[in-house]
């Protein structure tokens, strides 16, 4: 094969490699969400789970509360905390959205940031947004 | 049992332990999560540029004409144009079929005999191995290309559009994705034939199950973070976007199961240049699939071949003109009139 062909292919792979390093400095690279709480959440200071545990688990919690409500109709969870709370994601004070009142900031900054689209809003809205 | 395939395994338990270990014991974020990948990153591309450069300036062979067609012949023979070109192009679409769909695996045969009386060896076509390895590959392909949402903020609608295809099954929360379920399954299986068929077991070595080990351990740490242990994701991009900007951070709340992953990872990108999985370059420079079977309608001059000193019949015969005529010996030339 001709060398400089050879060569070309060479550049290419190796561009396209370091590709997430240039990649980075020709874009605006957008910085990382600071989760803050707010309103109620702010106040309340209790949460279903852990920190860290929310941060990686909570999609598996809402997944286990889904069926929970759904096919067993048992709506009232019992937090590891001592807390109950009420296994809804946007209906009522006692629900995720009832004390993490922003929605854009509680889900959707961190979701854009990792590129996640749940399809949580596909059935539920968000209460704010009801007029 | 076989030493061949229980030392890469062990290996590739030893490097998981030891990056887990490594991490939840001693505390070692900061090597496995940046100085390492780092180190690794270096010496995939240093490697990998070494050994392709290395093939670039060897010699390259006569054109070996092992091809699967008719060669161009008289015009009313049907020449392949595609198995057997004589043109550019024609070899230009045999590289892009063998690089994309991995036609000399389809064309894989097993030898075997015959199961009744007659107890004779043949040959038959075996399509598996063709299959494992598009699934193996194209779902390796997608999941390098989705794990570009770790290293892009925003990320890039392309990047979003392919997980939304990888995700279309909508199945579990967090929605599987195929590719890595299909990339689990097909190293599985491809691992699942050397150990299994013994024709296979007898040509693998050690650096052939290595590999296979070591994706596998990647598949299924991956696969584990994602749906069953679950992890910090925006800790975890945290971490490659500082990667990625030369600005590294160690995340708080990331367990050692991620930093295996990455070390596992690592390892791959470093054993790259030095071992069979060079053919990812090594296909382009294939010398029986790149080059065109011309070698009878063009006349191919070695490139190196130096000045041979050649004493040819006329010369000769100038040196001894003479001479000759004396003997009685024909000369095509006269002898010159002397004045």
């Amino acid at each position: 094969m001709n060398k400089s062909y050879i060569i070309t292919g060479l550049v290419i792979f190796v561009l396209a490699v370091l590709s997430p390093f240039w990649f980075n400095m020709i874009t605006d690279t957008q910085a990382a969400p600071e989760p803050e709480l707010l309103g109620k959440a702010k106040t309340e200071k209790k949460c279903v789970l852990e920190k860290y545990e929310m941060r990686a688990n909570h999609m598996s919690l809402l997944d286990e509360w889904r069926d929970s409500v759904v096919r067993n109709a048992d709506r009232q969870y019992k937090a590891a905390n001592g807390h109950s709370f009420n296994m809804s994601l946007s209906t009522g004070e006692n629900s995720c959205l009832g004390c993490h009142e922003d929605k854009a900031k509680f889900c959707d900054s961190c979701h854009t940031y990792a590129s996640v689209d749940p399809y949580c809003w596909e059935c539920h809205t968000n209460p704010k947004e009801i007029e | 049992m076989n030493q061949k395939y229980l030392i890469p395994l062990t290996a590739v338990f030893l490097l998981f332990l030891i990056a887990y270990t490594g991490v939840e014991g001693a505390g070692l974020q900061w090597f496995f999560g940046i100085v390492f990948p780092y180190v690794a990153i270096i010496a995939f591309l240093a490697g990998f540029v070494y050994k392709v450069l290395g093939w670039a300036s060897s010699a390259v062979p006569f054109r070996i004409p092992t091809t699967c067609g008719q060669q161009k012949s008289l015009p009313w023979i049907k020449q392949n144009t595609i198995d057997n070109p004589d043109t550019s192009t024609g070899v230009f679409v045999r590289m892009i079929l063998e690089i994309f769909l991995f036609r000399s695996l389809f064309r894989n045969t097993k030898a075997a005999f015959n199961r009744n009386v007659s107890n004779r060896l043949s040959y038959s076509w075996e399509i598996f191995l063709w299959i494992g390895a598009l699934a193996f590959h194209y779902s390796f392909l997608v999941v390098v290309l989705r794990h570009f949402r770790f290293f892009t903020s925003p990320v890039p609608s392309c990047i979003t559009m392919l997980e939304y295809i990888d995700g279309i099954v909508q199945l579990g929360l967090p929605g599987i994705f195929l590719s890595g379920v299909v990339l689990l399954a097909a190293a599985l299986f491809l691992l699942a034939r050397r150990i299994f068929d013994t024709k296979v077991t007898y040509i693998s070595q050690a650096a052939d199950y290595f590999p296979l080990f070591l994706i596998i351990g990647i598949a299924a740490t991956g696969l584990a973070m994602r749906y069953f242990t679950k992890v910090d994701i925006i800790g975890i991009k945290t971490l490659t976007m500082g990667l990625a900007t030369f600005s590294p951070t160690i995340p708080e709340g990331v367990g050692g199961l991620f930093y295996a992953h990455l070390f596992l990872v690592s390892i791959l990108f470093a054993y790259f240049p030095a071992s069979k999985l060079m053919h990812m370059g090594g296909i382009f420079l294939s010398p029986t699939r790149n080059m065109a079977n011309n070698t009878r309608a063009k006349r191919h001059v070695n490139p190196w071949n130096y000045d041979v000193k050649t004493h040819t019949y006329e010369e000769y015969e100038d040196h001894f003109r003479e001479k000759m005529i004396e003997a009685g010996l024909p000369v095509d030339k006269p002898l010159d009139k002397k004045e």
